[in-house]
């Protein structure tokens, strides 16, 4: 059973006794867990602590394409590449946010290990990549500057 | 039920490239302060899950915090999808609040 | 902190002291001449930029800031307000009738036209005035021009009709012209306490970095309307002169007034033989 698999269903093993009991709906069965201790941390090493990411190593297999400077900071668009077979997870972080984990988003087999969104920056700081991938974390951080606009 | 989101599914070749808009506030309930330091001014009001299947089976269970963009965009591409696939994609926020839409993918145009 | 920023924009403005009246505004004022005049200014200082860029202002003079723009336009988060807009475009009217019958080709391909004098009224008339046209004579309420959640919505669909549609302003007689020169004077008008007219910052400091933001060229501002700035903050062409107006500290003037009318005229002719796209992310 993949890793993806696992992380689904050990999730449902305990939301389905909740379910039984009638407490949460039905959709919510099939989803993770929030992790709320990861997204409320306030710190980057908190939050990798909380998303059991703190020993990621760096690698050069991870491109994170997003601006050298960021035109809006609350619309800044990041792409992710990872080139490491066996990507389970995706983490992406924004160092210097308030709260720097931003979102995590685990991939079934034969999902491409690309990951496209855009994300809200509250200051110039480096947007962080971790990937999980055959049970052991990689790194990639670009940095993003953002200004205060005179014009706007 | 909150409103409908925007979905391009589309094929070309063995790749499927899928395309995500959500229509959300996604408000942190953040401000800067006189002080400039951030803090909670608000309820915070956004998307916590997203849990996307094609043809039935569960191909990306995202975790969203409140710093993605208003009216959240997400994009990912799948290996061996094909016309005619269906892609169900469903949201819940932190208010419990959520919604489902669904689309068949289609033959890349051109 | 205005005494900062002011102190800055006047160390930029002293260079300009002389400079603003370098293009004449004397008696004989041709349309055509100005217009070339402005692209022989902006292609002396930008030698490698192709005149169709020119659309995408500021945007053009910075590729990281352009791939930003394209990856937010590949599928724009604003897709929600257009989609209202045409709701509000489809809607019958009591009588039955529709916006399309309104204008020729159903509405496509026609927002290039204006703004245009209408000799009848003696005056300058934007397409949201033809809209408000519309509706009046079809017994409907006339929308507020400077309402962006009715008449802004609207446009953000009315406008993409004309995709693609270059520039087409016509300024066809002796009255016509005169219109034309007073959005010209308006164009080249100090203003407010900073005193800066549009040309202080459009002409001479195109490309010029004013406090982070770089500074578009004249010609090919006019195209790409309306904008959703940082993807939500929907602005018609009026409303973005209003807001440049409030910037300079300067009085403000009637969205649908006939001095911005008149501006927007001049502005747009400027921008003739450039392709339209409407609702586009500014940042």
């Amino acid at each position: 059973m993949n890793n993806f698999r696992r992380l689904f269903l050990s999730r449902c093993a305990v939301l389905g006794t909740a379910l039984v009991a009638g407490v949460l709906k039905p959709l919510q069965a099939l989803a993770a867990e929030w992790n709320k201790i990861a997204f409320d941390a306030k710190t980057l090493p908190e939050a990798m602590k909380g998303a059991g990411v703190q020993n990621a190593s760096d690698s050069k297999d991870i491109v994170i394409k997003a601006p050298d400077i960021a035109e809006n900071s609350a619309v800044v668009p990041v792409e992710v590449n990872c080139k490491i077979p066996g990507t389970q997870i995706v983490y992406l972080f924004a160092d210097k946010n308030p709260q720097p984990l931003i979102a995590q988003f685990a991939l079934a087999e034969g999902v491409e290990p690309y990951i496209s969104t855009r994300i809200k920056m509250g200051d110039t700081g480096n947007i962080r990549v971790v990937v999980q991938a055959g049970g052991k974390n990689y790194m990639a951080s670009k940095e993003v500057k953002v200004t205060i606009g005179g014009c706007g | 039920m909150a409103d409908p989101m925007k979905i391009r599914a589309q094929v070309s070749g063995d790749m499927a490239d899928i395309k995500i808009l959500m229509n959300h506030p996604m408000e942190t309930g953040r401000k800067k302060n006189d002080n400039g330091e951030w803090v909670i001014a608000s309820q915070p009001h956004f998307i916590q899950q997203v849990t996307i299947t094609l043809n039935g089976k569960a191909v990306v269970d995202g975790q969203f915090g409140s710093s993605i963009s208003k009216n959240p965009f997400l994009g990912f591409k799948v290996k061996g999808a094909k016309v005619g696939d269906e892609l169900v994609v469903t949201w819940v926020d932190n208010k419990g609040d959520q919604r489902t839409d669904k689309t068949k993918l289609e033959a890349k145009p051109g | 902190m205005l005494n900062k920023f002011a102190l800055r924009v006047i160390a930029v403005l002293c260079v300009l002291a002389t400079s603003l009246g370098s293009m004449s505004l004397n008696a004989v004022t041709d349309p055509e001449q100005d217009r070339l005049s402005f692209i022989e200014l902006y292609q002396k200082k930008f030698p490698d930029r192709p005149l169709d860029d020119y659309v995408f202002g500021a945007l053009m003079l910075s590729e990281d800031a352009k791939q930003q723009y394209d990856s937010i336009m590949e599928f724009p988060p604003f897709s929600p307000a257009i989609e209202a807009g045409k709701a509000q475009w489809e809607k019958p009217f009591k009588n039955g009738k529709s916006f399309a019958e309104c204008f020729p080709n159903d509405g496509k391909l026609t927002a290039g036209n204006y703004p245009q004098y209408d000799e009848k009224l003696g005056k300058v008339v934007t397409f949201e005035m033809s809209i408000n046209q519309c509706l009046v004579a079809n017994d409907e309420t006339p929308l507020k021009i400077s309402d962006m959640k009715s008449m802004g919505v609207l446009m953000s669909y009315a406008r993409t009709l004309s995709d693609g549609m270059k520039m087409n302003i016509k300024v066809d007689s002796p009255a016509a012209l005169e219109k034309f020169e007073a959005g010209k004077k308006a164009f080249f008008m100090r203003r407010g306490q900073l005193n800066f007219a549009c040309a202080s910052c459009h002409m001479q400091n195109a490309g010029n970095i004013l406090r982070t933001e770089i500074l578009s060229p004249t010609v090919g501002q006019a195209t790409h309307w309306p904008v959703f700035r940082g993807g939500d903050n929907l602005n018609t062409i009026q409303a973005r002169y209003k807001r440049c107006l409030e910037q300079i500290r300067a009085e403000p003037l009637e969205q649908g007034g006939e001095e911005f009318n008149n501006l927007e005229y001049f502005h747009s002719y400027l921008s003739n033989g450039l392709p339209l796209k409407a609702s586009v992310y500014r940042k």
